[in-house]
Formats: C-alpha cells, structure tokens, sequence
C-alpha cells in the first residue's frame, strides 16, 4: 500500500491561544501581511520574525526566541508541506490542511451540520457553531493566492450555513471566478425558491451543485437519507434550481439499498430530469456510519456487473453524461472501463499491492485508504490490456 | 440510531390512480401508458391487483408504477410537479402556435402522378390563373409574420413551385425584408420534383440557405410508374440527376425524399430502400396514399387496405434495420417519430401526430389565389366545392379571424384525441395524432368512427404497436440504432464503451 498525504498532523508543542488559519511560508513576507501568514524557520539567529500569526519550527530548536506564538512540528512533518498551504493550528497543537495550492481537490469543508442522516455518510453529521464555520472558509478564501482550477463545497449540507452560504459563495465568485466550483448539497434547502433565487442570482457560471438522489421513489429515497419527505424536497428542490438556471449533476452511491433499481433509477432521471449535465455513479467509500451498516449497504461490485451495465447504457443512448466514480477497474465490466474517472482525492487515494503488477494501473483511480482490507474480492491485477483500448 | 425501512413505508398500504390507460399485450400481459407518454408493462395477475388497489406496496410492479406515475401515495405530493413538467414539456410543439406556413406558388405541374393530392394544372396553363400572384404572396407572409411563433418554416409547394421560381425568389426576399424589424428566424423549403432545377436555383439556394424536400418512390420502374410526366414518359432520371446536383451543391443534409407507397410499391420493399441508399439518402420517410385528390378517383388501380401498408411498412422496417445493423446510419422517419413519443420526454414537431392536431394550429396553407386553409388536403377538398377547411382568405381576413374564426375553433373541437370517442380510452393516444380533414372526408364526420376501415386509427395503431413490440424484444445493438435515430446520431458512434 502506498500511503495517501495526511490532512491533520500534530505538533509536539504550541503557544497558540485560539486556533488560527494563516498560510504557510518559508520566505519572508512585508510586515503588514505577516498575520496572513505562518513562518517556518529553524535558524536560531533569525532576526525581524515578528507580526507573523506563528513562528514553525522543528526538531525542538528551543534557541528560537520570539515575542509571539511558536509552534513546534518534527521536521519529517513539517518538510511535507508546501508554501502556500493553508492550515489552522489548534492550541492543542492538531493542524489541520485546508487548502493545497498543488492539490487538484481542495474542498471548503462548510459545516458539520446536515439535515440528512444518510446510512452511508462517510462524513457523520453533528451541530456546530455555523458562523464560527463560515468565517473560517471566508478566511480561507482570503488566503487563496491562486484560483484553484477546482474547489469543492462539502458538508454536512452547505446549505444550513443559510445566509452564510450566499456570502461565501459571493465572495468565490468575485475572488476565484475562473474556478469551477462543484458543491455537493442534498438540494432540499433550494425548494425554497426565496433561497434558491439568492444562489442563482451570484450567477457564476462555473457554480456547479452535485446532488444525490438514491431512488426513483420517496419511501426508498427516505430510508437511505433517514429521513421523511426528504425526497419530495430534493426533487423539488432541483427542479427549482434547474428553473432559475443553476447547473446540477446528480449522484448515486451504489450499495445495496440502491443497486436494485438502479436502471429504474436512470429512467426516472432522464423522464423527469433530463436537464441534469451528469450523472456520477459513485462506489462506496468505507467510512463513517458505513462500518456501522456495513451488512445493510455493501455489496461487492463484481455482484452488480448488470445492473450497472443496464443503468449506464441507458444514460449513454439518452445522451445523459455518465461516469463511474471510485470503482476499480478490474471490478467493472470491460465494456464500462471508459466510463470510469480517478475520482478519489489525493489525499485518501490508495493502490494494493496486487496493483502494481496491473497494466492498467496509470488509468484506474485506485481505491480509498480506507477499503484497504475490506474492498471487492474482484481486485485482481489486469494483464493482458494495454492502456490504449480504454482512452481516447 | 437508525430507522427501518418499514417506519419509511406508508400506513395500510394504499395508493390512488394517476391518469394511465392500457391495452391487452398478447395472453399474459398488459401494455400501460400515462398522459405523459411513461409506459409499462404488467402480467395479468399484477394488473388485476392494481386496479384492485390490492397490489403489494413493496412489488416491484408498485415501485415501477410509482416511479412512472401511475399511482401515488399520500405521503408524497411530489408527483404532480413532476407530471405538470412532463405534460408541458410534451405539449410544448403548441407554443408559438402555428410554425409551418405553406405557400402554393402556382398549381401548375409538369407531372401527373396518378396519386396527386393536391390538384394540378398542365404546366402550359394560363399563368395569371394559377399562379400566386405578389400581391397575395406579400399578404400571405405579412400574415407569417404576425404568428407569435419565434421560429417559422416558409415552404413552397404547387404544383410544382420550380415552374413559378421568380416568386420564390420575391417570397424569400420579402420575408427577410419585411422579418427585418420582427426578428423571427425562418427556415425555407421549396417541396419540388427536381426535373427543372438549374444551377441558378441551386445558387439561389446556396446563398439564402434554402432546403429541398422531393419524391422519390423507389427503383426506376416503380418511381416512373408512380410518376409520370404531363404527356407520358417517367421522371426517375430526372429526379435522381436533381437529387445529385443538389447534394453536391448544397450538402447532403439539404435535400431531403418523401416516399409514396401505391399498389405497385407494395412488393419492392427492398428495392425501395436500397435506392435511397444508393442515391446516399439518410432517411426514408414511408408514407400511406391519403384519400384526398386525384388519389380517390385511381384508388381502384393504385390503392390498398391499411393492413396491405401495415404489412409493407414493416417488411420495409425490417430491411431498413437489416442495413443499420451492418453499419450503414439509415432512419425511417415515422418510426423516428413515434419512438421520440415513446421513449423520451420530448414533444415532436410533426403535424401529422400530435393532439390537438395540426389543422390550422401547426401548419397552414396560402393558396394561389389567397384563400387560406387548414392544410394541403383542406385546399383539396376546396377543389372539389367543400370548403369546410377554408379558413378566411388573406385579402379579406384579418389574423385573428383567421386563425381564431368560428371555422378554426370548429376544426379544433374535433383535433383533440383526448376527447375522440375510440382515441379518449386508446393506450396509444399520447403517441398518436387526430386528423379531422381525412375523417371529414371519408366519414363526413371530422370527429369520426375509429373502428371504420381506412381510417387513420387503422393504419396508425397497429405501426405503433408494432413498434413498441419491436422495442420490447430489442437487442442492445437494435436498441443503439432506434437511439441513434431518435437522436440522430452515427449507429456506430452509440455502441457503449467503443472509444470513439
């Protein structure tokens, strides 16, 4: 197994008082935007190193003396990360990565809160302090130097930050406007058509809402989200969106509550949402409450060759996009390999050992760190293909 | 920390109806279609739990007639968004009401098919008599460009309209003048047997982007028996060095053939399509001999019984999908229809097949001499002292009395299938049309009596059920060609996984 970057790593000391994001940086910054920024030095005869909001220095250099925070990381540690990462340090000394200008997967983690209870959330919903969240990913958007070519919204459900989230998705759009921004929301919150105008009219173009839809019928719906009426809103709540010209990709997860009628599935999407501009069948990644429900939802992908099958040729002849997402490519039927997309953030992303003898491990997107032990019994190195056969 | 599915299900088990109607598939099953065109099938057992309201909630039949909208539960009202979506999204061809403006530039012909449908006079006739004259043709367009319709098709048909090709020029010139301050966009077809194209009517065509639309019947005898010209002689070789001159000039997407079964059509199914593949047409468009015209008088030597055409529609079918099947991208235009109606959510176009029908809402004609009419076979029947489908005439009438007369809203009573009697209950009433002119004129009835012979009811539902038929026992290669055509993509290009 080849390890994925860690997002939180933790300090061996820090004077921090409150937790703070700035951005990192090893090169000297004009006095007046040091509080941007956190310096990391490990030279004892630094001079001129106030205003920053913290000094980083590593392998216990107690010589650094400053009139302000110092955090202490183990050099292995800190040597990982890049200039212009930003991160928030915790009193206690966790840090957090939150945006990596080298990474193409950088997601605004919005809240924690979430009106849906999905059996397979890899993310378990709690409360939390909504304006605290809010003004942090402000923060963070301040702090960006380079517009991303990507940047994701997540949750919990973005959309409970309410008037937060119009503000931060204004501010996207006036500082980042060149970025595609994909926000994954259950799109309840848009069947308030007073709310769903708010995000309309910011009118970014690359504004993109990724919205899942697990059946074609309430009572199922409702039981994979948890929650009743949910599946009236969504839909209600799409058809809103697509009326005031908001873009929307729906997804799937394919477990065991949403295989059995997945084609079914397909054709109610394009009966009765043929606007959508892509339909993402996503495998399902073994976190949070699935471990939980683990016997209800998993089901080995190579049992659902057909249906799956079924479901994506019934987009493709309806000219509907459709891809599959973090599956593997030995785990899918041949002729659905074009389908398929490296979908898993770098970050969580992994190959097995049986990969490294696979001919198609340059095109296949791998598998999540945490299906290291638990992942399809189909996972087999393939060799007799060449890469060509499957890319255009 | 989690519910159970069950606490998601709804108390007692029931559920009401949503509008649906259905028909007898073969001894086990049963064919189901809603008002939005969703269709399904049940066996008979299913069925009878259903319309007992006894089907169990967790069947998959319930799911399925849920997700399709046949039935709903309390607990969810989300349905009737997503119906009133559908319902408009498939009666969308009504917006902007009338789009395709027929213009009859003249009546004279240098052809005299034994079919004719629309009268003709020799090609020698007195021009002042027969032709439009420019004052009508400025009326006429004038009354174009009053429809609320963002999009229209100007089409000039005759005769034959080639031998009147000055006022075409003036028409097209006209429109673009007097479109100059509306704004419409306009497409423009001339309907023409192609035997007098010059270069300079190509030119013409080039320049203001005109399309062609022909005749072509089949292999050289059979379209020269169908289509003589005035005085004897056949036209095979003209038409096929006209559809030539055309691809080359103006593409091949600029020309498209109408093919006319009679009698002596019905056996060279094959041959039929095999010349549309040699002459490197894209699609053929099968179609019945209508009762109107000079047809009624031949009936007895070139005519036949709805079944003869249902029998020959399908052995051209067949031949046309055998050619799909090795490669070759070929459609037939009324199976394209149809499926469109079936299979996806979208409206269609097409006059011929939609309710309320296209009499004067979707298509209507200006003849030569000013006269107005619901249509082509409407301005037959003018010919023959029944002006039943004259709708004003462009001298004397102003738009609204026109379009919105006692005659039109008489004509649009009768064009609603929803409420024909035999249509109102037919499980094939969302993919089919209405067609008060040919009831009118066969039954002196426009509403008319479906289980007559020879009525449009006769040849439209068995082709359609033959179609779905063909859809239910598809193979996914014969899928990917019907999904082609609906979309009117290369067979080659819909094979799933082939890398392109």
């Amino acid at each position: 197994m080849i390890d994925p970057l860690p997002l939180r790593l933790k300090a061996n000391r820090s004077t921090l008082k409150n937790r703070t994001i700035a951005k990192i940086t090893r090169i000297h910054q004009q006095k007046e935007r040091r509080s941007d920024y956190f310096y990391i030095t490990n030279n004892p005869n630094e001079k001129d190193i106030d205003n920053y909001s913290a000094v980083i220095s590593y392998d216990y250099n107690d010589k650094i003396e400053a009139d302000q925070n110092i955090v202490f990381f183990d050099a292995d540690v800190i040597q990982q990360i890049t200039d212009g990462t930003i991160v928030a340090i915790n009193p206690d000394g966790r840090m957090h990565l939150l945006f990596r200008p080298e990474s193409p997967h950088n997601t605004l983690f919005t809240t924690n809160s979430c009106n849906n209870n999905c059996l397979m959330c890899s993310q378990p919903p709690h409360d939390d302090n909504i304006e605290e969240m809010a003004k942090e990913q402000m923060k963070i958007l301040d702090l960006i130097d380079n517009p991303p070519e990507l940047l994701g919204l997540t949750g919990g459900e973005p959309t409970l930050l309410d008037g937060w989230l119009i503000d931060i998705l204004s501010r996207i759009n006036d500082q980042l406007p060149s970025s595609q921004i994909h926000m994954l929301t259950n799109g309840r919150r848009y069947a308030d058509s007073e709310y769903c105008t708010k995000i309309a009219k910011i009118g970014n173009p690359n504004f993109l809402s990724l919205i899942p839809l697990f059946a074609d019928n309430s009572v199922d719906h409702d039981y994979v989200v948890q929650s009743n009426g949910a599946f009236d809103e969504t839909i209600r709540g799409i058809y809103n969106a697509a009326a005031m010209g908001l873009r929307i990709e729906v997804r799937v997860v394919l477990h065991k509550q949403t295989i059995p009628r997945l084609p079914e599935l397909m054709e109610f999407i394009y009966r009765n949402l043929p606007f959508v501009e892509h339909v993402a069948l996503m495998g399902l990644e073994n976190m949070g409450y699935v471990k939980k429900n683990w016997e209800t939802l998993w089901i080995d992908p190579i049992d659902y060759h057909e249906p799956l099958t079924e479901a994506v040729k019934h987009l493709f002849y309806r000219g509907i996009p459709v891809s599959i997402y973090n599956l593997q490519m030995c785990v899918v039927p041949e002729q659905l390999r074009s389908f398929m997309r490296n979908s898993i953030s770098d970050y969580k992303n992994i190959y097995l050992t049986e990969c490294s003898q696979c001919t198609l491990r340059s095109l296949c997107g791998g598998l999540f760190a945490s299906s290291e032990k638990l992942h399809s019994r189909g996972i087999k190195a393939q060799k007799n293909h060449s890469v060509r056969e499957f890319t255009t | 920390m989690f519910m159970p599915r069950s606490s998601f299900e709804k108390e007692n088990n029931t559920y009401q109806f949503l509008p649906f109607r259905f028909e007898r598939w073969g001894d086990n099953r049963f064919f189901l279609s809603n008002e939005v065109g969703e269709f399904t099938f049940l066996g008979v057992k299913a069925f009878r739990d259903f319309i007992n309201q006894e089907l169990c909630t967790s069947s998959v039949e319930f799911k399925n007639l849920s997700a399709k909208h046949f039935l709903f539960q309390d607990s969810s009202t989300v349905h009737l968004d997503l119906l009133a979506s559908k319902y408009r999204t498939k009666r969308a061809f009504l917006d902007g009401f009338t789009k395709l403006h027929i213009f009859v530039t003249t009546l004279r012909c240098n052809q005299s098919c034994p079919y004719c449908q629309v009268s003709r006079k020799d090609e020698q006739a007195a021009i002042n008599h027969f032709d439009m004259s420019v004052h009508t043709l400025r009326k006429s367009i004038e009354l174009m460009l009053s429809s609320p319709a963002p999009h229209v098709t100007m089409e000039f048909q005759g005769g034959e309209p080639l031998l009147n090709f000055e006022l075409i020029r003036q028409g097209v010139e006209i429109a673009k003048e007097l479109n100059q301050s509306i704004g419409k966009e306009i497409d423009f077809v001339i309907c023409t047997n192609l035997v007098t194209l010059t270069d300079e009517h190509l030119d013409f065509c080039e320049k203001e982007g005109v399309l062609l639309s022909t005749s072509l019947d089949g292999p050289e005898a059979l379209h020269n028996r169908n289509r003589p010209f005035q005085g004897g002689g056949g036209s095979y070789d003209a038409v096929v060095r006209g559809i030539r001159r055309a691809q080359e000039a103006l593409g091949k997407h600029s020309v498209s053939a109408l093919m006319t079964t009679t009698r002596h059509s019905l056996e060279h199914a094959d041959a039929i399509v095999d010349e549309y593949l040699k002459l490197d047409m894209g699609s053929i468009f099968i179609r019945e001999l209508n009762p109107y015209g000079f047809a009624i008088k031949t009936a007895n030597s070139i005519g036949y019984s709805s079944s003869e055409f249902v029998q020959f529609y399908k052995k051209v079918f067949e031949r046309i999908i055998e050619v799909n099947r090795q490669g070759r991208t070929f459609s037939e235009a009324f199976a394209s229809l149809i499926l469109t109606k079936v299979l996806t959510p979208w409206p269609i176009g097409f006059v011929d097949l939609q309710s309320p029908a296209g009499a004067g809402l979707g298509v209507v004609v200006y003849n030569y001499d000013g006269d107005v009419y619901t249509s082509d076979e409407g301005r037959m029947l003018a010919e023959a002292q029944d002006t039943m489908f004259r709708m004003g005439n462009v001298h004397e009438d102003d738009y609204d009395q026109i379009f919105f007369g006692e005659k039109m809203q008489e004509i649009a009573a009768a064009s609603c299938n929803e409420a024909l009697a035999g249509c109102s209950d037919c499980a094939f009433q969302n993919y089919c049309g209405a067609d008060p002119v040919r009831n009118h004129r066969t039954q002196h009835d426009m509403f008319g009596h479906r289980a007559k012979k020879g009525t449009f009811c006769d040849r439209n539902k068995p082709i359609i059920r033959y179609l779905i038929e063909t859809l239910d026992a598809a193979d996914a290669d014969l899928q990917s060609i019907l999904w082609a055509w609906i979309r009117r993509e290369d067979v080659n290009d819909m094979q799933v996984g082939k890398i392109k």
